[in-house]
C-alpha cells in the first residue's frame, strides 16, 4: 500500500513536471512569434558564473545584463557560493526546467557538467561557455576570452620584461584542477623553454583562488626560494592576494609580481609600486559576447558551425572558428598610465 | 570498609608543577610545534630568521588563535560553533563597509563594531541552543548556512578592495612592537585572559561542570543556560574580531570569506586535548593546536612536502590527537584504580 502511495505520488510528480516543461516550451513559442512581429525579443538569458561574488564574474555578467537589456530580453544570474566541481549542477538543472532560451556558463569542470548541459540541450536550451570551457560536445558554442597562446605570451613577455629576461619565477595558480589556468602554464612553459632560456621555472603552487590561502602560499614561495625574481599568478583573486603580501613584506621591489588582475584589486599595488604591469581581457565585453552569442543561438541565426557569423551590438561581427569557438581579443595590458581609466 | 582517598602529595610544590608540566597533554603538542620549527628553520633559515619571517611565524596564527579560543569554551560545555566562520565573512565585509562610509573612523570603534557584531550572533546561537534544547550541532550548522547565504544575498557583486580600507587600517595588519606584531600580542591577550578565567573564576570551573555532565550540573543548581548563553555570546564576540583582524591583513573581503575557516578551529581545540565532549582541556591547548595547524601549513611546502598531502597531514594529526587523549585516559584510569587498591 505504501509503496503504491509512492509511486503514484512519484508518477504525479513527473507528470506535473512534463506539464510544466510543456507550457514552457509553448510559453517560449510565443515569445518566438511575438519577437518576430514587433521590435520586442523575449529571449531568456541566464548566466551561471563559478561562483558568485567573484568581481571577474561580476562584471561579466554586468556586460552580458547590458547585451540581454539592449536586445530586450530577459536576464538573470544564478550560481553557487563557492567554486568545486559539481557545485553548478543544481543550477543547470533548474535553468532547463524553467526552459531558458540561453545559458552562459563558466565551468568550473570540464566534464562534472556534461551530464546536466546536455540534459539542457535536449530539452531546448542553447549552452554557451565563457571564461573556462567544458568538453566542446556538451556545449554550443564556447567565447574565448582570447586564445591561451595569446594569454601565456602575455604574461612571459611581462615577466621577462620586469625581471631583465634571466632568474628564477614561480608561478601561483588557482585550482590545481582548473582547466584554463592549467593550459596557460603548459604553454607557458613552452614559451620559456623555447624563447627564454635564462629563465627558469622553480615551482609552481595553487592558492585555489581563495585569498588567505593564495596568501599564504605566497609567503612559503618567497621562504622557499631565496633567488626568487618574480611570481606569475594567471588568476585575479591570486595575484591581488600576493600583491597585498609583497606589499607589506622586504620583497617588496625586489621580487616581481604579474598576471592577470583587476584593476580594482591591483590599483592600489600599482600605485604603491609592488606591481608593474599586469594583464586581462575585458570580462565586461566577455560577457556582453556571450549574451549575443546566446541570443544568436536561441534565435536560429547560427548553430555553432565553423565561419557562422553573427553581430554582437556594439562590438560590431564575430565569426565562429574551429570546434565552435569565438574569439574576443587580445589581452590588454595594465600599468600606472592606464589603470586609472578602468572600473571593474 | 577501604578507603578511596588518595593521600596528599608527599612531593615539594616546585617538583609537583614540574610534573604537571611533563605530564600534560600540551606538551606533546609543544614539542611537535618545536620539532617542526626547528625542521623548517634547519631547511631555510629564513623561516623564522628572517624578519618576514619571524613576523609570519608569530602573526599568521592570530586569527585562528582567536576563533581557537572562542570555540574551546563552546566544546568545554559539551558544544560547538560552526557558525564562526560566517560571522568571520561578515565582520570582515561590515569593517569595509564602515570604512567606506567613513574612512577617518578611529580603528576602536571598528574593533569594538566587529566585536559587538559577533556578540549578537553568538547570543542569537546561545539563546537557541539553550531554550530550545537543540543540539548546537544542527543550531549552528543552520545559522552557519543562513549567515553565509545572508552575507552573499546582501554582498553579491561586491568585494572590498585594498583600496577601500584606509592605509593606516592595512598597516594595523602589520606592524610591529619590539618585533612582535600587534595583532598577535592582541591574540594573546585574549587567550590570557580567557584562559586565566576559565582556569581559576567561579563562572569557568562552572564552564567545565557543565560539560563535564549535564545533568549533574543542573541538579547541583549551576546556571547551566546563563553559562553556555555566556560561552556562545564569547565565542561569537572573538569570531567578530577575528573578521576585523582578517581585514586587516588580507585587506580584502568578499561572500566567501571565511568559509571553511570553522572546521580549523574545532581542528585547532582537537589538537589542543579538548575533549569534544566537553568537561576538559584547557584554552592553552586550544591555542596552541591553532599556532601547531598554521604553522605545519606554512612549514610543510619548506619541508619538501607536497601540498596536496597537507590535508593529509593535518587529518593525520587529529586522529593522532584522539588517539593520544584514549591512551592517556585509559593510563590515569589504571593509574587511580591502582592508587586505590593500594590505600
Amino acid at each position: 500500500m505504501r509503496i503504491n502511495s509512492k509511486r503514484f505520488a512519484a508518477g504525479a510528480a513527473l507528470a506535473l513536471v512534463a506539464t510544466l516543461g510543456l507550457a514552457a516550451c509553448g510559453s517560449d513559442d510565443d515569445g518566438g512569434s511575438d519577437g518576430g512581429g514587433g521590435g520586442g525579443d523575449k529571449t531568456t538569458v541566464t548566466f551561471l558564473p563559478k561562483n558568485l561574488g567573484n568581481p571577474y564574474f561580476e562584471t561579466s555578467d554586468a556586460g552580458g545584463k547590458r547585451a540581454v537589456e539592449e536586445f530586450g530580453g530577459t536576464f538573470a544570474e544564478v550560481g553557487p557560493d563557492t567554486a568545486g566541481p559539481d557545485a553548478q549542477v543544481s543550477y543547470i538543472d533548474t535553468a532547463a526546467a524553467q526552459g531558458v532560451n540561453a545559458l552562459i556558463v563558466s565551468a568550473n569542470d570540464p566534464t562534472a557538467l556534461c551530464d546536466s548541459l546536455n540534459a539542457a540541450r535536449e530539452a531546448g536550451t542553447k549552452v554557451v561557455t565563457f571564461d573556462s570551457d567544458t568538453d566542446p560536445e556538451c556545449r554550443d558554442l564556447f567565447i574565448n576570452q582570447a586564445t591561451a597562446e595569446g594569454i601565456a605570451k602575455v604574461q612571459v613577455d611581462m615577466i621577462a620584461e620586469q625581471i631583465g629576461d634571466a632568474g628564477e619565477i614561480a608561478i601561483l595558480s588557482a585550482a590545481a584542477n582548473a582547466t584554463n589556468q592549467n593550459a596557460w602554464i603548459d604553454l607557458i612553459k613552452e614559451d620559456l623553454a623555447a624563447n627564454h632560456p635564462n629563465i627558469k621555472l622553480v615551482d609552481t603552487v595553487y592558492g585555489d583562488d581563495d585569498d588567505q590561502t593564495s596568501f599564504d602560499k605566497t609567503a612559503a614561495l618567497l621562504a622557499d626560494h631565496p633567488n626568487l625574481k618574480g611570481i606569475v599568478s594567471p588568476t585575479t583573486v591570486g595575484i591581488s592576494a600576493a600583491a597585498r603580501y609583497l606589499s607589506t613584506s622586504a620583497s617588496k621591489g625586489k621580487v616581481a609580481l604579474t598576471g592577470l588582475g583587476t584593476p580594482d584589486q591591483m590599483r592600489d599595488y600599482v600605485k604603491d609600486g609592488t606591481v608593474t604591469e599586469f594583464a586581462l581581457w575585458n570580462p565586461e565585453e566577455l560577457g556582453y559576447l556571450s549574451a549575443y552569442a546566446g541570443k544568436a543561438l536561441a534565435d536560429g541565426d547560427i548553430t555553432g558551425a565553423e565561419g557562422d557569423t553573427f553581430e554582437a551590438g556594439d562590438l560590431g561581427e564575430f565569426t565562429v572558428g574551429a570546434d565552435s569557438t569565438v574569439l574576443l581579443g587580445d589581452p590588454f595590458r595594465f600599468n600606472a598610465d592606464n589603470i586609472d581609466e578602468f572600473h571593474f | 570498609m577501604s578507603t578511596s582517598t588518595l593521600a596528599p602529595s608527599q612531593e615539594s610544590p616546585a617538583t609537583r608543577a614540574l610534573h604537571t608540566v611533563l605530564r600534560s597533554r600540551e606538551l606533546a603538542i609543544v614539542i611537535v610545534l618545536g620539532l617542526i620549527i626547528v625542521l623548517a628553520t634547519a631547511r631555510r633559515s629564513s623561516f623564522v630568521l628572517s624578519a618576514d619571517g619571524w613576523r609570519d611565524t608569530l602573526l599568521a596564527p592570530s586569527i585562528l588563535l582567536l576563533l581557537a579560543v572562542g570555540q574551546m569554551v563552546v566544546v568545554v560545555t559539551r558544544n560547538v560553533d560552526l557558525s564562526v566562520g560566517s560571522t568571520l565573512g561578515i565582520t570582515a565585509y561590515v569593517t569595509g563597509k564602515i570604512f567606506v562610509a567613513n574612512p577617518d573612523i578611529s580603528v576602536v570603534v571598528v574593533f569594538l563594531a566587529g566585536l559587538a557584531v559577533g556578540a549578537v550572533i553568538g547570543a542569537i546561537n546561545g539563546v537557541l541552543v539553550t531554550l530550545f534544547k537543540v543540539p548546537a550541532l544542527v543550531i549552528t550548522l543552520g545559522t552557519m548556512y543562513v549567515l553565509r547565504g545572508a552575507l552573499t544575498h546582501e554582498v553579491g557583486s561586491d568585494r572590498m578592495n585594498a583600496q577601500d580600507y584606509p592605509a593606516h587600517f592595512e598597516r594595523l595588519g602589520t606592524q610591529q612592537v619590539l618585533t612582535i606584531p600587534v595583532l598577535t600580542i592582541i591574540a594573546l591577550v585574549v587567550v590570557a585572559a580567557v584562559g586565566y578565567y576559565l582556569h581559576t573564576a567561579r563562572g569557568g570551573r562552572e564552564l567545565y561542570a557543565i560539560g563535564s555532565d549535564p545533568d549533574a550540573a543542573d541538579l547541583y543548581g549551576l546556571p547551566a543556560g546563563r553559562r553556555v548563553l555566556g560561552a556562545f555570546v564569547l565565542c561569537g564576540a572573538l569570531a567578530g574580531l577575528a573578521g576585523v583582524f582578517s581585514a586587516a591583513r588580507y585587506a580584502t573581503a568578499f561572500s566567501g570569506t571565511g568559509s571553511g575557516i570553522e572546521l580549523q578551529a574545532v581542528a585547532a581545540v582537537v589538537i589542543g586535548g579538548v575533549a569534544i565532549f566537553g568537561g576538559s582541556g584547557t584554552v592553552w591547548g586550544a591555542a596552541i593546536g591553532a599556532f601547531l595547524l598554521v604553522t605545519i601549513n606554512r612549514a610543510l611546502p619548506i619541508l619538501g612536502i607536497s601540498e596536496f598531502w597537507q590535508g593529509a597531514v593535518v587529518g593525520a594529526l587529529i586522529i593522532g590527537s584522539i588517539v593520544l587523549d584514549r591512551v592517556l585516559s585509559i593510563r590515569r584510569t589504571h593509574q587511580l584504580v591502582e592508587a586505590r587498591d593500594h590505600a
